[in-house]
């Protein structure tokens, strides 16, 4: 799950790729590797890596955030700190990119320099999005990823979920959709993701490959206490 | 029910708008509803509906008054700067009766302003942005599938009435993803129209959708069938919820999503001994007055918490008519109120 150096979480924009790709990166640096993370997203306005900083930080992922994340304005503008990823080998870097096809445009920029850099490129699926809830719906998301990209997609994660009412049921099902798209495609499922609260206990007995997560992107109206 | 999904609260409205028979869109994309558009553009060619990109919200907004006065149901949706430059078409469409959709996701402001979220379009959309003497209903969900449910309810309102109908929610509510649950069948309120230009087929006189009455005495005419029509909106379509308000300390009014942030400031409060109620108006025009003066006695105080420097506050004194002291909290600029500051803010209140 952790193999590559270069890893790029992809998918249909409410896919849940933040929340993945910020887990994810949380769980890497728990194993020792020295982390960083950059917030890719220059099409969606709220709810991004910007806002887990905190705890990123303070688990000693290096957090690159574009010039304008969370501000008033929104200037599609890449953090120019991205280019010292790809210079040096130092960090293990986890790329959080914009959803659907106009979000992974801005890695057709860094193409060679991700290509080169050994990457694994994750696509992630939640088949209770609208957009992403048939096999080949799926695959018609991925094939326009990939052409803005001009990266593929090695890898499919499946994030399955209706927030706080995600069942392990639902995920299974999901799981099913996901497994005739990867057949198709020859695209691997890399893991599940789930959050802890609903569905960690089943998860950890049915699969191997299972990323537990804890919410880091957070509603004004969450609990506090 | 249906099947649940879950969508960003933006693509809700659009879906509402296409499950209530709404085949005419008609838009100009800013932060934070672009999404509406976006999902617009893909599904309304599905359906065999239209959709148009104007050259801009002014545009728009003509091609609503065009579309309604054909009597088919139409919507636009834009974002703060954006809705106030339809306001003379938002005028234009009041006056000439004209039944129609307008989404507002709110950015903060004024100016320019951001794309951060904020509610503080609140007097434009309930005192009548526009000129002249007209209102809107106003309705204001908290939830995604409140996003859903009263856009199909906006467009049978905007229909019974001859009447516009914003539905009105702050940025947050625009992009936030929740679970949704889509009915098998929607509620759809057919209604005559038989006021509407679709051509008279040497059968009958031809209609008239008209914004101007030469005569003083037929305009100050047309002038009082629309305050009678207003009125009868407020005695038939007030929404309110009332949550927690029998022998409350303090109530706490808040539309929109920031009565969700107070709600929980309400279980939080109740561990601490202090009895927190909430009235959450959902038609922010007709505003809810009947609540306020059902529990003016009860409370020691109001506290109307906004995302803006103070608007809904006036109302709501006006409807507490002086019985009670009503208190503002507010963040302005894109900042969001949080639980701890209305929990302070009410602890000081009943010091």
């Amino acid at each position: 799950m952790f193999n590559k150096r270069i890893n790029v979480f992809t998918g249909h924009f409410g896919s849940g790729k933040t929340e993945v790709a910020v887990n994810y990166a949380l769980q890497m640096a728990k194993r020792n590797e020295k982390t960083a993370i950059v917030d890719f997203d220059i099409v969606n306005p709220y709810f991004r890596t910007t806002d887990a900083r905190a705890i990123l930080e303070e688990n000693n992922i290096r957090t690159i955030i574009p010039m304008f994340a969370n501000t008033n304005v929104d200037v599609p503008a890449l953090p120019p700190e991205v280019n010292s990823l790809f210079q040096s080998e130092d960090f293990k870097v986890v790329l959080d990119v914009g959803g659907d096809d106009l979000g992974a445009r801005v890695l057709s920029r860094y193409m060679e320099e991700i290509s080169n850099g050994g990457y694994e490129m994750f696509f992630v699926v939640n088949v209770n999005r609208p957009m992403t809830d048939t096999p080949q719906k799926i695959e018609e998301m991925i094939a326009s990823i990939e052409e803005s990209s001009r990266l593929k997609v090695t890898s499919l994660v499946n994030n399955t979920n209706l927030l706080q009412f995600t069942t392990w049921q639902d995920i299974m099902e999901g799981h099913k959709l996901i497994e005739k798209a990867s057949q198709k495609l020859g695209i691997p499922i890399a893991f599940i993701s789930c959050m802890e609260e609903n569905c960690g206990s089943v998860a950890e007995h049915t699969f191997s490959k299972v990323l537990l997560m804890d919410k880091n992107i957070r509603l004004p109206w969450d609990n506090i206490c | 029910m249906g099947q649940k999904l879950l969508m960003k609260g933006n693509e809700v409205i659009a879906e509402a708008a296409v499950r209530a028979g709404c085949r005419h869109y008609f838009g100009y994309p800013i932060t934070p509803q672009t999404e509406i558009a976006h999902y617009m553009a893909k599904r309304m060619p599905e359906v065999g509906g239209v959709f148009v990109q104007a050259e801009s919200e002014v545009a728009a907004i003509n091609m609503v008054y065009g579309a309604a006065s054909a009597g088919v149901r139409v919507m636009t949706s834009s974002s703060s700067p954006g809705i106030s430059l339809k306001q003379e078409g938002i005028s234009y469409s009041a006056c000439a009766e004209l039944p129609a959709v307008i989404v507002n996701i709110v950015r903060c402001g004024p100016g320019l302003g951001g794309i951060l979220p904020a509610q503080c379009d609140y007097f434009q959309a309930v005192k009548g942005g526009g000129h002249g003497d007209y209102k809107m209903v106003v309705l204001a969900p908290s939830s995604v599938q409140e996003l859903y449910e009263m856009t199909v309810e906006a467009f049978n309102i905007a229909d019974k009435y001859r009447t516009l109908v914003m539905v009105m929610g702050d940025g947050i509510l625009g992009q936030m993803m929740e679970a949704v649950e889509f009915k098998d069948k929607e509620n759809i309120v057919a209604v005559d129209k038989s006021w509407a230009v679709t051509g008279t087929g040497m059968k009958r006189e031809n209609n008239v959708i008209t914004s101007i009455y030469i005569k003083p005495e037929v305009m100050e005419a047309h002038n009082n069938k629309l305050q009678a029509k207003y009125k009868l909106i407020e005695q038939n379509e007030t929404k309110v919820e009332v949550y927690n308000c029998d022998n409350a300390d303090v109530i706490v009014t808040a539309f929109g999503t920031v009565g969700r942030i107070v709600k929980n400031v309400i279980k939080t409060a109740e561990k601490e001994g202090i009895k927190v109620g909430l009235i959450r108006p959902i038609t922010l025009w007709p505003f809810p007055v009947h609540a306020f003066e059902k529990y003016a006695q009860t409370p020691k105080a109001f506290l109307s918490v906004e995302l803006n420097a103070g608007q809904m506050v006036e109302d709501v004194r006006l409807a507490v008519n002086g019985r009670r002291p009503v208190h503002f909290h507010g963040r302005t600029g894109g900042m969001i109120v949080t639980q701890q500051e209305i929990l302070d803010k009410i602890k000081e209140i009943i010091k």
